[in-house]
């Protein structure tokens, strides 16, 4: 089976074909580097995404906080969730660890707030 | 007197600023209207910034603070809230805040990098009322993503541009129904990517060659009237539909803000809208020069930074008056599937990077310059569209033998 995939891992945007013997990649076409090839094989087998999202300071603010490596696809909803359950106290930094562990990343401040 | 003032503490006023600095000037001032350094990518809180720059992907306010943690290490002035009222010929420059009240700075050098401002014009012409619940795509950014608030509940966005498309991920994560992007355009003005990870993603479907037609709602928005467009973009009427909705969102491109370049007397692109540079990134108007948003809408913050680059070192040349001879300029003309370049002349000597734009979508095109009648250099493209800036590096060869180069848009 083949699958048609658009890459996100740069402003290219390649256009990829992957085919498929059952779940895994047999070969990749179409990327125009190796984190094309990595991305098809992701995105067929285990797709990821990076959350970028805000959280609810102690002032009643918001501060911008990614997850610090990317979620299954699957849990972004349930991710999305747990960071806006949490209220975060401030000083905050750029890097600051915000939520430690949710779905196997720790939700980090990408911003600086007072 | 002060040396060199940047209109504009964004990325590309910080890039301008510390290139300069590095180039040895140290009198530098930013005047930046907003209360922090970064622009508008403060309110950029997704990733995919920077990977062209620093080779990772980095979110908006991450990549401002690589920059303004440098301008804070070199002890860059920057004065925040201030709003620059007008600039004279002579470069003097008449800003206000609540500290210094009115206040005139006279400049030696001015690099111009105000940025862009969204267009408003697709909101005129949609029939209808007036309701609340219609937000151009980066009042709700700012909104979501700086404020707090969620705008509306049920979302329909026009245009497809790209701070649309990332409005319809982030809503959507937030708990918003985004019911469909509509793009007046047989194509989309957005970066493959973003309809792959922002629309695609989460199932949004992407209606291309449609329009809204009518606002319906008195007090909000309840819905809005889209329809199917034909080849000339005028609505089918049979295709009318009504859509619920409580928001409508307005993602229709974005405009360099020049008021201020046009006091100066600098001469502006009736095409980009920003100024016409040459390879300095210098204006018509000696020792003004501009870069980023403000001179041509980019697609990438990275490029910006680059541009800003090439500003500040030609401002500090000029500021040290080590500008070359006067000398003829090679001018660059475009054959109008090709929309503009940025350069729009430059002088010889070195290798120069010349940006442009297409009108319109193709595949298997080549990008010829000629040099009169004498083709000069050709660079093959699987696909071009009028959303993803391109490039070609013309060779100090090219350019040590030409008077007038022309870029054209050819079938393979």
């Amino acid at each position: 089976m083949e699958r048609k995939l658009t890459c996100i891992v740069c402003p290219l945007g390649c256009e990829l074909c992957a085919v498929l013997d059952g779940k895994s990649v047999v070969s990749v076409s179409g990327n125009t580097c190796r984190r094309g090839e990595k991305y098809a094989i992701e995105e067929c087998t285990d797709p990821r995404r990076t959350v970028t999202t805000t959280v609810r300071c102690s002032d009643g603010g918001v501060v911008a906080v990614k997850t610090d490596c990317a979620v299954a696809k699957k849990d972004m909803a349930e991710c999305m969730k747990i960071i806006n359950n949490f209220v975060a106290h401030l000083p905050i930094a750029i890097g600051d660890i915000i939520i430690k562990d949710v779905f196997g990343s720790n939700v980090v401040a990408t911003q600086n707030k007072e | 007197m002060t040396e060199l003032v940047i209109i504009g503490g964004g990325p590309a006023g910080m890039s301008a600023a510390i290139a300069a600095y590095e180039a040895g000037i140290r009198d530098v001032l930013i005047i930046e209207r907003d209360e922090a350094l970064g622009g508008i990518l403060q309110q950029c809180i997704h990733n995919g910034f920077g990977l062209h720059k620093f080779g990772e992907e980095l979110t908006g306010p991450e990549y401002a603070w690589r920059y303004e943690k440098r301008v804070r290490e070199l002890g860059i002035a920057f004065k925040l809230g201030t709003m620059v009222l007008d600039i004279s010929k002579d470069k003097v420059i008449t800003a206000t805040n609540p500290e210094d009240g009115m206040f005139r700075i006279e400049a030696r050098a001015i690099i111009l990098a105000m940025g862009c401002r969204e267009r408003s014009k697709g909101a005129l012409n949609i029939a209808g009322t007036r309701p609340a619940g219609i937000y151009s795509a980066g009042t709700a950014q700012k909104y979501v993503n700086m404020k707090g608030y969620l705008p509306g509940k049920e979302i329909v966005i026009l245009g497809s541009g790209d701070i649309g498309l990332i409005m319809a991920r982030r809503m959507t994560l937030e708990g918003a129904k985004v019911k469909m992007v509509c793009e007046l355009m047989p194509f989309s003005s957005g970066l493959a990517r973003n309809i792959e990870q922002c629309l695609n993603d989460f199932d949004i479907p992407l209606k291309l060659s449609h329009t809204v037609v009518e606002i319906h709602g008195k007090e909000r928005v309840e819905g809005v009237t889209i329809a199917r467009v034909d080849e000339n973009r005028k609505p089918i009427e049979e295709t009318r539909e009504f859509v619920p909705c409580d928001t409508l969102l307005l993602s229709v491109g974005l405009i360099p803000e020049n008021e201020l370049s046009k006091k100066i007397g600098v001469k502006l692109s009736p095409i980009t809208g920003g100024a016409e540079v040459d390879e300095k990134r210098q204006t018509s108007v000696p020792g003004v020069f501009a870069c980023g948003n403000v001179l041509h809408v980019h697609d990438l913050v990275d490029f910006v930074s680059e541009e800003a680059e090439i500003a500040g070192r030609a401002a500090a040349e000029y500021i040290m008056e080590e500008v070359a001879e006067m000398q003829e300029y090679v001018e660059i003309e475009t054959d109008g599937r090709i929309r503009y370049t940025v350069p729009q002349k430059t002088l010889r000597g070195d290798d120069v990077t010349v940006f442009f734009r297409v009108g319109n979508v193709a595949r298997n095109v080549k990008i010829n310059v000629y040099s009169g009648e004498r083709l000069v250099l050709t660079k093959r493209k699987s696909r071009v569209a009028p959303g993803e800036m391109e490039s070609v590096v013309l060779s100090s060869e090219i350019l040590e033998s030409a008077k007038k180069l022309r870029f054209c848009l050819e079938e393979e």
